[in-house]
Formats: structure tokens, sequence, C-alpha cells
């Protein structure tokens, strides 16, 4: 519940406030990680097509030299993040725990790691559909963790207009902080990516949307706001899930994204402060995007901070460079509310990274896997969803697996899994993970019809 | 340095977890009475205090041997059984026999909770349903009132000794409360409720003794004072919904104010309305059980405003003179109709694409 009159900030109805636990790393500037001796590449970093390799194994590679193209439009191309020679291509752990193929590259210790590629462009003398190849050859996507190829979101379908741009500098997840780094020592290349993408829209303003938990990015971002630039910066309320586009598009601007729909649906484009600021630094010289800032952090990491590393870098070698107390630890790829446990030490960082969080069993928010008790229709949750879901009825369902029921009457595909419910859900109910399992039932039911 | 000798954890999202448990929200509603429970005692001595015991007693081990013969791990450790038995007890006279306590006790858990399938399932508040069968069976026993001994008397008889009807044998006519009365008081003392005394012989008691707690009654009905501390407590903890009490309350004075500036001379004040009775103990700790109140803020006010306004009807046009136990059973029953008319809208819904 928001009461205006006590000077309260944009925001969205419902969400939930869990503790923010960013001290850890706030402070922390962004530092540069060594090149750990070995990389893995895996050729889908991205959502869409994976990318296809262009180079041999024993083949030398210069560091950001293009190694691998897009293999179709929702595809980017790779560069080599270091210089060395390619090893092989072959299978990988992935995040996940599966495997999948990847691009194996064996660093050469002497080198001075010099970016060799690249070349300088006007961007202003490009037209919108240059600056969306221009984009793509960046190999730029959604660094805020949706990995989604930057270029496609520039790309308008048929019928379609942008009026404004917002620029997600939310950052709402727990222990998180790239992107408040990003903003405090990022800003020119911010604006240079703004500029970018308002060109390639064609948009007539731009937003920047910060939590109030970050008032000297605020005040950073608007201090260096380019002069002739329509762009305004808001601080919005600490409150998680603020950096989810439908729910930044809500706040900043008032406008609901129809169900189902995309934020484009209602004249708006949202890009993550990280990617704008990766396009804005890389495409004016033509360089792909090789390495990426990364909140390393949790009770379990004994120096945490925001580094910057190559992308590829295996989990391993970024815990020995951090210190990592061994102790029973959960880790975790991305924020704690929506990232992913990681099976194996040899996953590399990718491009949709955005943290690497050691949660030690005893820190007091850790998931106890408790017991589970019965849904006393409490009501928590309906009071959490953003998306004003009713996750306590959607449980009963699926314990009942009336799947149909779920995505009919109850709208379960509209469901983003921001995990609010379960955070809440004082019954330990696993919410979020019956939602997963009853939409990949859909899914596939859909499939096979 | 190297890494990776130890086992490595796997779980889906989220991996952060809300502080708040079932079982914590249980034991602060436990917490929540104790204020209450402890004043029935001092005002209504020791009979209060065995019906106390022997009431929670039984709906706990009621609720273990059910689970025991469902060959289901015990659930007692939830609390909700303590929440159970010490409801039961606190809307019951004081001075109830106890063999009928336990009838009520075995009754509440089995017919109002464990036949649903537990907590969480029962559709009614299993402390009502179990009154409500003790108001069917014992009619007599359940109307007989102990007046409420502070302050006007002093002695600490009701400590040391029991009232007759407490101990009466079971299928037997239980003694009457006059003998133990004239024992320990003085003239004037009586047992008939304030709403009793207002439905039959259009007196009202002084607001003040209603607030405080010095009127007959059920055993946790006496002092709204601590009935409300203890809600506060419970809404500013966030573990009782703040809606329904107010929405009860709410409906419940402009209903009765209603009655009242119709005819002041036939209908009580709002205030004797909000303070008198069962009202602001079902209000508070009764239809806020969460299990069975509506999920949505909008259900909840149409919740509150039904038990609110069906409170006061029967009171003023009913033949009973109390009726809030009525009036959260059906709103209990209504609630899964409620919550069923009022799905939230969900993000997105309904509306089109907004032209830039």
């Amino acid at each position: 519940m928001t009461f205006p009159w006590f000077g309260s900030r944009k925001t969205f109805a419902h969400g939930i406030h869990p503790p923010e636990c960013k001290d850890l790393t706030r402070d922390k500037g962004i530092r540069r990680l060594p090149f750990a001796p070995h990389l893995i590449l895996p050729l889908s970093q991205h959502t869409g097509a994976p990318a296809k390799p262009i180079v041999r194994e024993g083949q030398e590679v210069v560091r950001g030299e293009p190694i691998a193209e897009p293999g179709g439009f929702v595809s980017v191309p790779m560069h080599a993040p270091v210089t060395g020679v390619i090893e092989k291509i072959g299978l990988a752990r992935d995040a996940r725990g599966g495997m999948s193929p990847a691009i194996f590259i064996e660093q050469y210790q002497a080198a001075n790691q010099e970016i060799l590629y690249g070349a300088e462009t006007d961007i202003d003398s490009l037209s919108p559909a240059e600056l969306v190849k221009a984009v793509q050859a960046t190999g730029v996507v959604g660094l805020g963790g949706a990995a989604f190829p930057t270029h496609v979101k520039l790309a308008l379908p048929e019928g379609k207009q942008v009026d404004t741009v917002i620029v997600n500098g939310c950052e709402c997840e727990p222990f998180l902080t790239t992107d408040h780094r990003v903003m405090l020592e990022q800003v020119d290349s911010i604006y240079k990516g703004i500029r970018i993408v308002m060109r390639a829209l064609g948009a007539k303003r731009a937003i920047v949307g910060i939590e109030t938990n970050k008032m000297d990015a605020v005040e950073r971002m608007r201090a260096a706001v380019p002069a002739g630039l329509a762009c305004t910066v808001e601080a919005i309320e600490a409150k998680y899930p603020q950096g989810a586009e439908k729910m930044l598009t809500k706040a900043l601007v008032g406008r609901e994204v129809p169900s189902g729909g995309l934020p484009i649906d209602v004249g708006v484009g949202v890009f993550n402060v990280g990617t704008l600021a990766q396009i804005g630094e890389l495409l004016p010289i033509r360089q792909g995007l090789i390495e990426r800032v990364v909140t390393v952090s949790g009770t379990g990491v004994r120096s945490p901070g925001n580094y910057l590393m190559a992308i590829g870098t295996p989990l391993r070698f970024v815990l020995e460079q951090v210190g990592f107390r061994e102790r029973e630890c959960e880790l975790i790829f991305g924020g704690p509310m929506m990232g992913t446990t990681i099976a194996s030490l040899d996953v590399p960082v990718t491009k949709g990274v955005t943290g690497i969080l050691a949660i030690a069993k005893d820190h007091p928010l850790a998931h106890r896997n408790g017991r589970v008790y019965p849904c006393i229709k409490c009501g928590a949750c309906v009071e959490a969803c953003p998306m004003h879901l009713n996750p306590s009825e959607l449980g009963l369902l699926a314990r009942k697996m009336e799947y149909e029921s779920m995505t009919e009457q109850h709208h379960l595909m509209d469901c983003f899994e921001c995990g609010c419910c379960s955070f809440v859900c004082p019954s330990n109910i696993p919410l979020v993970q019956y939602f997963r399992v009853a939409k990949a039932v859909t899914r596939e039911r859909k499939v096979s019809k | 340095m190297s890494v990776g000798t130890h086992a490595i954890d796997i779980r889906t999202s989220p991996h952060i977890k809300g502080q708040l448990t079932t079982d914590t929200i249980m034991l602060h509603v436990v917490y929540a009475l104790l204020p209450v429970t402890a004043f029935a005692v001092f005002v209504f001595g020791l009979s209060a205090l065995l019906m106390i015991l022997v009431t929670t007693g039984t709906c706990v081990l009621t609720e273990h041997v059910l689970c025991k013969l469902a060959k289901k791990q015990t659930t007692v450790r939830d609390y909700s059984a303590v929440i159970t038995g010490l409801l039961l007890a606190l809307c019951l006279p004081p001075a109830f026999p106890l063999w009928m306590a336990v009838v009520g006790g075995v009754v509440s858990i089995t017919l109002g909770k464990a036949l649903f399938g537990g907590l969480g399932m029962n559709p009614f508040n299993p402390a009502l349903v179990g009154r409500a069968f003790l108001q069917a069976a014992f009619p007599v026993a359940i109307t007989t009132w102990a007046p409420a001994f502070w302050p006007k008397v002093w002695s600490i008889e009701r400590f040391t000794s029991i009232m007759l009807p407490t101990v009466s044998l079971p299928f037997m006519r239980p003694e009457s409360v006059a003998a133990f009365i004239q024992g320990v008081s003085l003239d004037g003392l009586s047992g008939a409720t304030p709403l009793a005394k207002m439905k039959f012989e259009h007196q009202a008691t002084p607001l003040i003794d209603l607030f405080v707690g010095m009127t007959a009654g059920s055993a946790g009905e006496a002092s709204a004072f601590l009935i409300i501390l203890g809600g506060i407590y419970l809404c500013a903890r966030k573990m009782m919904n703040w809606r329904v009490p107010v929405s009860i309350l709410v409906t419940a004075a402009a209903v009765s104010g209603a009655f009242y500036l119709s005819d002041r001379q036939a209908y009580p004040t709002p205030m004797f309305m909000l303070f008198s009775g069962g009202l602001m103990l079902g209000a508070v700790f009764m239809a806020s059980d969460m299990v069975g109140s509506p999920m949505s803020p909008i259900g909840i006010w149409i919740y509150g405003a039904l038990i609110g306004a069906v409170t006061v009807l029967i009171r003023l046009k009913g033949g009973l003179p109390e009726g809030t136990m009525y009036a959260i059973l059906l709103g209990n029953a209504c609630t899964p109709l409620i919550d069923s008319l009022t799905q939230p809208r969900i993000f997105g819904a309904r509306k089109k694409a907004v032209k830039p």
C-alpha cells in the first residue's frame, strides 16, 4: 500500500521488500579480475538460436576477434575474450546442469591482451536499420540477466512505434550492485547508449528509473544528462520486482503492458543500464562484447566486490581469486530471487550473469527447506504478486494437477516467476516451483496437440 | 588455493525466504490471547482456569490422536489446536461444566477441523463449530452465566473454590451458580449478561464496565480493552489482516447506529453494541482466522460487513441476545463464494494496447 502524501515514490502495486544485503559490495568500485588460463564460451549464451563457430581447433585468436557468427536473426556473434588458441570445440557443462556446445580457449599468458579489432564509426551517420545491424555485431544481449539479443528489441515490427525508452537502473534483486556501480562509473557510456537506442527506435524521450536505495547514482546520472537529450532520471521506490519491465513501465509511464504482451505493445522499449553502457562503449568503436561486470557477493566469499571479468571465465577460477570460504554454501548465478543454483564449478560466466552469490546455509535469509505446512489462506502471496494473480489458488490447483484450469481461468502464463509468493509464504509452499512444472506441462501439451 | 571439495546444493529460485512461518504466526496468536485469558481467570476465578486448561488440553490431545489414527506426523506443534482450545474456552460461560467443555473440544477438532482435512482446509472456525454444537446440545448450561466478581467482590474465594456447575457429573443436571454467588458476594451481583439485560429488561450497562471487563458473560468477552490490545499487536506484526476486525466493527457500529437513530428508546447505542458480548472477541480473534476469511482486500470488506450486520440484526431483531457466533459461521460459509467473486484483476488484463 502506498501513501502518496507521505512522499513515497513512483512504483507499481504489490511486490515485496526483501532485505537488500547490498552493503557488502555497494561501495566497492569495479575491479578487473585476472584472465583465467582457460575460458569456456558456450555457443548459446543468449536467448534464441546458438551462434555458429567460425574458428577451428588450434587456431590462434586475438582478443576481440569474432569467433562465432549469429545463427539467425535472434542470435548474436561471439568474440574472443582473450588472446590465445582455440583448444577445442565441444560440449561443456552449463549452469542448469546439462551439457551444451562451447568453444574452449587457452589464454596466452605472455600476451599483452590488447584489443586489435574495431574501427571508429560516427553513429549519427548510420540509419536505424544500420544501427540494428551494428548492435547485433557487438554481440550485446540483455545484461540484466535475460540475455535477450538487444538488436531484436531495436528492430521494430511493422506497425509498432516506440515513443519512450525506459532505462532500467532498478537492480531490485538483493545483493546485486553491478548496475549501481556501472551508473556511478560509466555514466558517459550509458548516455551514448541511450542516444543510440533512441535513434534506432525513433523514440522521443528516455526515462531512467533508479530505486531510492541508490540516490548517489540518481544524482550522478541527473548531473550528467547531456544537453539536448530528452532524458529524465526518476527515483522510484525500492521494492522487488521493480526492475521487471512490466512493473517498471507501469511505475514510470503508467502504462500497463497487456497480458501476454511486451512493453513494445504500449510504445515503450526497456533496456538495462549495463546493456546501454556496453552499447555506448562498444558500438562507436565497433568492438564486440568480451567482458562484463559481475557482483561477487554473499557470506561465503572472502573479498566480495564488483569485478570486470572476461566472458567465459570458469566459476572455479572466480572463486579462487576472490577467496571462497569452504563451508556449506549455495552458489547462485544471478540474484537470490530469480537466479539459478549452479551444479558444477566448471560452469563459465556468460553474458547474462549479473552476479555470483555464495550464500552460506546459516545466513538468516537462506532457504531452510523447512517443513511445508498446509496453505492457511493468509493471502500474503495475493498481496505480494506483482501480476495480481492468486498464487494460493494456483498452488492448490497445481497440487491437484489441474493445469488446464490454472492456465485458462487463473492466468498461469502471466506469471514470470519473480518468486514473491514463495518468499512470503509462511507455510513454506514452493509455489514458484509448482508453477514452473505446470507451465512446462502446459507447453508440452500444446506441442503434442 | 583450491576450491570445490564440498558438496553443491541445488534448488530452484527463490533462494532466500521471508522469516514469517505458519507456526510463528500461530504462536503469536496464542501470545496475543494470553492477556485475555489471564484476565478471564482473574475475573472469574478457578472455574475459568480449569475450563481453559480442559478445553485446550482436549483440543491438543484430540488433534494428536487423530493424527496418529490417520498415521500422519502429529500437527500439534503448529499451535493451531492450542488456539482453538483457548478460543473455545473464552467463548463459553466461566462456570460451564467441564465434561461438556471436553465434548466441545473434541467436536471442535474432529468436526470443525480434522474432518475437512486439518489446518487450512476447515471452512469454519473450529472453536465456533464446537461452541455451536454445545449451544445446540446444552442450551441451558451455555446460558448460565457467572457474574464477574471483580471489582465488586474482593474476597479471594473465587480462586480457592470451584463454582458448582463446573464439576457436574456427565449427563446430570448441572448445579445452579446461585449458591456460589451468595456464598461469596454482596447483593446486587447478577449473572445476567449486558446483552440479556438489554434484550429482556431494557437496561443498559455502563460503557466503562464493558470496556474494562466488569460484566457477566463468556470467559473471554469481559475486557474489550485487552482484546483490542491483542489485535493491535497481531496487526502490527502483520500476522492478522487489520481489515477483518475493522470492517466488522465499522459495519456493526453503522447498522446499530441506524437503529439507534430511528428509535433511541428501543435500541442501544452503537458503542454498547461494539463493546458488549462476544462481538469484540469474535471480530478480533475468530473472524480473523485466515483460513475461513477471504483473501482479497475487497473480499474481506464484504465478509466483515456481512458479519457485522448479521450480528446486529440477530441481537436486535432475532430471538437470541447474542449473534456473533452465527454471524461469523455464516461469514465463513460465504467465504468461498466471496473469494470466487472477488478474484484479483490480473495485471495487464482487460486493457487494450495504448496507442503511443
